[in-house]
């Protein structure tokens, strides 16, 4: 036991050695470590702890896309493909309707059924089509459904990032989370209004014809045209109108959209691609002196009359803008449209002032809380104490060496995290001391009281570290954001204090005893 | 030698734990009983985090009137407003209650009082919650301290005898039902810091709790034919040493977070600064004391009987 082999020395010195190379760069002074980051080999330690929102400031959002939405519009999709395949096929049916995710219908003539099920099986070889009598059934398969929410949310947060990134926010992070959940981290953002704003909008642009022999009292009320229905205005006193449920042209077509002015007046410009210019034209070319609306997520932003074909493929959209909006909208037409609505679940935004606030408190009273639980320990176990305290040391480099290999996110809640591995730490030296202690005050000498102080303490260093460690992965399994951070921090820690205390400070030890060879234990 | 180590218990201290444990059973229960009013007459004070709503930190143009501010709040129409001025005479912590409706109420509402405030506030922390997020965010926090105490207790009952990890478990769920009672009768924003607080002391309670069963069993391997009682309490007090060491840097360590460590921090560490003591008393006099009344260890039988759990 006091003779320990020379592999062990050598690797438990690697290891703190590393830790203090690896923890170095978060002590450096920033040009330093920006040198090292840009001038040396990868392999040299340049990475620092990656700070919390909490710390550096910034906004934590938390989105979910409305999935069922893509969904039933996939469904209500079904419904009009049913209708115009089995019209094609000369299939009799009734009661076309959707319900609860089924598309169902009653066939007029029985002798049918073969006909009617596999005109249905080829819209889409996806679909399970049931036929029993004249009652026809028409469904997803649960993997098409959640196929089609994964795509949503993958697409969403593609798009999410487009838009971000346009507003010139640096590092933002964005991340999927659960079945249909966006993670939205901005940090530096302190006021999040305009994002939150830009990340709402569906931004689906739609160009319609109006029913301009509609009348809109009579709308108001209900009675709308069929393949009609009345948007409201985009503008606060706007006039709704009611306009033609099919689209002319829509905004997946567009390729570019930026702000510019005519006439002293902010407004949107915007190139369609190929396909989408040529259906524009045609579309204008068929119209001239109709009204053309312009709908962004079913409110009408403009209704110009069509004064002339449009042919080169590309517009303007004027509606009392704003510098601002029309700069949005522009932002927005180009990032592309959300495949389903988006809605804010939370928000959480630190101020800069108060982050920095949070470190200066964090690391005053964590330096504070180690300055006296140091001084403590060596006043109760003098010149052990001190061992144990340069072992400590050791520990949390090694810590902040883990965390920033890591890159784990160090929160406040995180900083408890490492006053409170310094407790730990400094316990299981405890429990070793007051072991060898013991076997001092029963007679034994020197070395044999060592040796049965660490091997009677490590069962119970082992068992007590154990229990928090279980603690530490279930908090970090089930919680989010700062006390994310706090688990890792802990869990982290118990690793390094085991390490720390049953290694470093028995090594300490053990060369003390070789060099000094005392023949009493000042503990 | 140039320093004198002190012992903060005298080694040869041997204090009659288990006949005292009356007393400490009435505490006990009169801790429990304080708990159990406060929580059925005060309630927890639900934080933001798991009730929903609103909390804004800011730093005011000048020193908050908060009368003032408080009617100006109650203009906007957002139900209860709790506005309360801490630290420097300019920090204010407004709360604002759940909006009716969803998630889009709540951030409209934030709004309106950005606007209400104007620009010469510096908001130093929003949080908004909305409804789903605030039920899902308590239901995994009560899950989380949940699984984790039974999860512990179960490794303590597999390391040691079933006995152990049933009181293990009863004593974690004294420490973390009376800072339950700590938040309620203090009446401290319960949140998800609460949560990570009670979880963290439950890991050090059950922490104190097997360092003294470990001293238990070690005992008991050695003298077979001695009582439990003595033995119990020769190992609360060769233990003792070692509980006061680590509950004291423990604490010493804590403390300045407490006065320091700003608002997110002080309940946390208020928290478990209150369980590091119960803490450290429930592994001796619930922990320990309840293995008296258990069904009897196998090491102290004379014929080995006792069922496996």
């Amino acid at each position: 036991m006091i003779y320990i082999e020379r592999w062990k020395v050598i690797l438990i010195a690697a290891v703190c050695a590393l830790g203090v190379l690896y923890a170095a760069p978060n002590v450096l002074p920033k040009p330093v470590v920006a040198w090292v980051q840009a001038n040396m080999p990868g392999i040299v330690p340049n990475q620092t702890v990656n700070l919390g929102l909490d710390l550096r400031g910034g906004s934590h959002l938390l989105l979910e896309v409305a999935t069922d939405a893509v969904i039933d519009e996939r469904l209500q999709g079904l419904v009009d493909q049913t209708r115009t395949e089995l019209r094609g096929a000369k299939v009799g049916y009734t009661d076309l309707g959707l319900d609860k995710g089924v598309v169902h219908l009653k066939l007029t003539d029985a002798t049918q059924a073969d006909k009617a099920h596999d005109t249905l099986r080829d819209m889409d070889h996806d679909l399970v089509v049931g036929v029993k009598g004249v009652d026809v059934t028409l469904s997803m398969t649960e993997e098409k459904i959640a196929e089609r929410r994964r795509a949503a949310v993958d697409q969403s947060i593609e798009i999410i990032r487009r838009r971000i990134d346009e507003t010139g926010t640096r590092e933002p992070s964005i991340q999927r989370q659960g079945d249909n959940r966006i993670l939205v981290q901005l940090p530096g953002v302190d006021n999040p209004e305009h994002i939150k704003n830009l990340i709402g909008q569906t931004a689906k642009l739609t160009f319609r014809l109006v029913d301009e022999t509609a009348s809109i009292s009579e709308a108001a009320q209900g009675r709308v045209a069929p393949g009609t229905e009345l948007l409201p205005s985009a503008e606060e006193n706007g006039r709704p109108l009611v306009v033609q449920k099919r689209i002319m042209v829509s905004g997946d077509t567009l390729v570019d959209a930026q702000p510019s002015f005519q006439n002293g007046e902010p407004v949107v410009s915007f190139k369609f691609d190929a396909v989408g210019g040529r259906r524009f034209g045609e579309a204008t070319r068929q119209n001239v002196g109709h009204l053309f609306a312009i709908i962004l997520d079913n409110k009408i932003i403009s209704a110009p009359v069509i004064r002339e074909p449009i042919l080169g493929g590309s517009g303007v959209i004027s509606g009392h803008f704003t510098t601002q909006s029309a700069q949005d909208l522009a932002l927005l037409l180009r990032a592309g449209a959300l495949p389903a609505p988006i809605k804010i679940l939370e928000e959480r935004t630190v101020g800069p002032g108060l982050g920095a606030d949070s470190i200066k408190a964090g690391a005053t009273s964590s330096l504070v809380g180690l300055a006296l639980v140091v001084v403590f320990f060596i006043i109760a176990y003098g010149l052990f104490g001190i061992f144990a305290v340069i072992a400590l040391m050791f520990n949390i480099a090694l810590m902040f060496a883990i965390l920033s290999v890591l890159q784990a996110t160090l929160t406040l809640p995180g900083i408890a995290g490492i006053v409170l591995t310094i407790a730990t730490a400094l316990d299981a030296n405890v429990l070793v001391f007051e072991h060898i202690r013991e076997e001092l005050r029963r007679g034994r000498s020197p070395l044999p009281s060592i040796d049965a102080g660490y091997n009677r303490a490590l069962s119970a260093i082992i068992d007590a570290n154990m229990t928090t460690l279980i603690a530490g992965i279930l908090l970090y399994i089930f919680g989010s954001g700062p006390v994310k951070g706090f688990a890792v921090t802990l869990s982290i820690g118990i690793i390094t204090s085991i390490f720390s205390a049953v290694m470093v400070t028995r090594l300490i030890v053990i060369w003390w005893l070789r060099v000094t060879k005392p023949k009493a234990l000042p503990i | 030698m140039f320093l004198k180590p002190i012992h903060f218990v005298p080694p040869d201290t041997k204090i009659d734990f288990v006949a005292k444990r009356w007393v400490a059973f009435s505490v006990t229960i009169v801790l429990l009983i304080i708990t159990g009013l406060s929580v059925a007459t005060r309630g927890l004070n639900f934080g933001i985090d798991f009730k929903g709503g609103i909390l804004i930190e800011a730093k005011a143009p000048q020193a908050v009137d908060v009368a003032a501010l408080r009617s100006q709040m109650s203009g906007l129409k957002l139900g209860e407003v709790e506005i309360q001025q801490f630290g420097a005479p300019d920090d204010v912590l407004i709360r604002i209650q759940r909006q009716e409706g969803d998630e889009a109420a709540q951030m409209t509402a934030v709004d309106h009082v950005r606007a209400a405030l104007g620009t010469n506030y510096d908001y130093r922390r929003v949080e908004v919650v909305g409804p789903t997020v605030g039920h899902e965010l308590l239901q995994a926090g009560v899950l989380a301290t949940v699984l984790a105490m039974l999860a512990i207790s179960a490794y303590v009952a597999l390391r040691f005898e079933w006995q152990f990890g049933l009181a293990a478990l009863i004593a974690t769920l004294h420490d973390v039902l009376t800072t339950v009672g700590f938040y309620s009768v203090l009446h401290l924003d319960f949140n998800l810091t609460a949560v990570a607080a009670l979880l963290t002391l439950a890991g050090y309670s059950i922490n104190d709790t097997v360092v003294v069963f470990d001293r238990i069993r070690e005992t008991l391997r050695r003298h077979k034919a001695v009582d439990l009682r003595s033995v119990i309490n020769d190992s609360v007090n060769q233990t003792l040493s070692r509980t006061v060491m680590t509950a004291g840097t423990t604490l010493l360590a804590l403390l300045p977070l407490v006065f320091m460590g700003g608002s997110t921090l002080i309940n946390f560490s208020g928290a478990l600064a209150w369980g590091i003591f119960v803490g450290s008393y429930s592994s001796i006099y619930v922990a320990a004391a309840l293995l008296l009344y258990m069904p009897p260890l196998r090491r102290l039988e004379k014929a080995p009987a006792v069922a496996k759990a």
